[in-house]
């Protein structure tokens, strides 16, 4: 074969192997959706932070605005230490509100940021002091059979009363 | 009795110092080939024709493979995936096998019987017919001039093919979930993109295939370099190139996934 044929299919080959990279990054992989630009941190104390893995999304009224970034345990206070990165388009008060939540059923865990009412914004290096921890489902389960148990004993002694 | 034991030992022995001096061999070779790389790399021209002979001619095969793998993964997936009301997880199931393993592995397996053989048939036919020993007599090294061109051309065409071999993948996994089963078209790439990772899994299974491409090149050129010079030499040394490049990639598949997948 001629030589400009060869380079001409060698050059569509690897043409359609960058192509196809960048095919997998945009449309298959994440590189677009998560593409939060430049980002602010700030950490949040958890007393229990269930199964929230680095890299969970950060969401506000359900609309990605940032990602975990690290999960250490600090054995000062015997909690979780999340990191969390912010895009800076996104300003939040300092009395803001953070819950770990699950999508779904059994969806991935994800944190939910509500805005407080005060006039400060967080900065970076700022901790959200105001957390509330992942629904343990066993915790849950205990708890309601508790209740459930102390119901029927007083409606046992109301009986006995009567 | 005592002959037949010691008949025994030499036969393991020289199993042994054959293995020994064979991973000695390759290694000579495979340093020898860093050796001429800016010498190869001087005359593109070589390496370009090399990609033509094992990427491009192996373009079909693995797109046609490809776009057969995606839509039987479609097809598998969907009828697990259904009986748990998760159907529309189906294009995350089938773009992260594709892209994390069966794009890399399946590509070097077909690699390995398609362009692996060609290699090593080549070369050896070479060695049989004395043009390498031509080549030294003229003072050209044998090694820059067939084996290292061969060895780059393998480690460029290898990531090209596995991408593509992912990509068709996911468009015949597509193919199969949305307008044949009518999984929705929506939920097939959100699901896909919230799942899919950049840098964990894409670029993972592009480093994966550039590993196979090294591994499977070298064997191929190695056992044709080794072959014995006769016409069932080349034949069984053509058979073990597609023997133990298939067994180095599944055995190298394993090693790099447990490195990247931290439990």
């Amino acid at each position: 074969m001629e030589r400009t044929t060869i380079d001409l299919w060698v050059g569509v080959f690897v043409a359609l192997g960058i192509a196809a990279i960048f095919g997998l990054a945009l449309k298959v992989g994440n590189l677009t959706s998560s593409s939060i630009g430049e980002t602010y941190t700030v950490t949040a104390a958890f007393e229990n932070i269930g199964g929230l893995k680095p890299h969970a999304p950060v969401k506000s009224a359900g609309v990605l605005i940032g990602r975990v970034d690290g999960i250490v345990f600090d054995s000062k206070d015997y909690e979780a230490k999340v990191t969390i990165k912010l895009d800076k388009r996104y300003q939040f008060p300092v009395d803001t509100f953070a819950n770990i939540y699950t999508a779904g059923l059994l969806g991935e865990q994800y944190v939910g940021l509500e805005a407080g009412g005060d006039e400060v914004v967080l900065k970076n290096g700022d901790k959200i002091s105001h957390t509330q921890d992942a629904v343990v489902l066993e915790k849950m389960i205990s708890q309601f059979l508790y209740n459930k148990a102390s119901d029927n004993k007083s409606s046992e002694t109301i009986k006995a009363a009567e | 009795m005592l002959k037949r034991l010691s008949g025994v030992l030499v036969g393991l022995g020289h199993r042994v110092t054959t293995g020994i001096w064979r991973i000695g061999a390759g290694a000579r070779l495979f340093f020898y080939i860093w050796v001429y790389l800016i010498e190869s790399f001087k005359r593109p021209g070589l390496i370009v024709r090399e990609i033509f002979a094992t990427g491009v001619l192996s373009l079909l095969i693995i797109l046609v493979s490809a776009f057969f793998v995606g839509m039987v993964l479609g097809l598998q997936g969907y009828n697990t995936l259904q009986k748990y009301g998760s159907s529309e997880a189906i294009g995350v199931l089938v773009a992260l096998s594709l892209v994390r393993e069966l794009g890399p592995v399946v590509t070097a397996l077909l690699f390995a019987g398609r362009a692996g053989t060609a290699i090593t048939a080549e070369i050896g036919l070479m060695k049989a017919t004395e043009q390498l020993s031509a080549m030294e007599m003229m003072a050209v090294s044998p090694v820059a001039r067939v084996i290292a061109p061969r060895f780059w051309a393998g480690v460029i065409s290898m990531p090209i093919l596995a991408a593509l071999f992912s990509m068709v993948g996911v468009l015949g996994g597509y193919f199969v979930a949305v307008p044949i089963i009518g999984v929705d078209d929506g939920a097939f790439w959100s699901q896909m993109q919230a799942n899919v990772d950049f840098r964990d899994d894409i670029m993972n299974g592009v480093i994966k295939s550039l590993v196979f491409g090294v591994v499977c090149s070298m064997i191929a050129l190695f056992e044709g370099y080794d072959a014995p010079p006769t016409a069932e030499g080349v034949s069984r040394a053509t058979t073990r190139t597609v023997v133990n490049s298939s067994l180095a990639v599944l055995a190298i598949d394993f090693i790099l996934t447990s490195f990247m997948i931290s439990v």
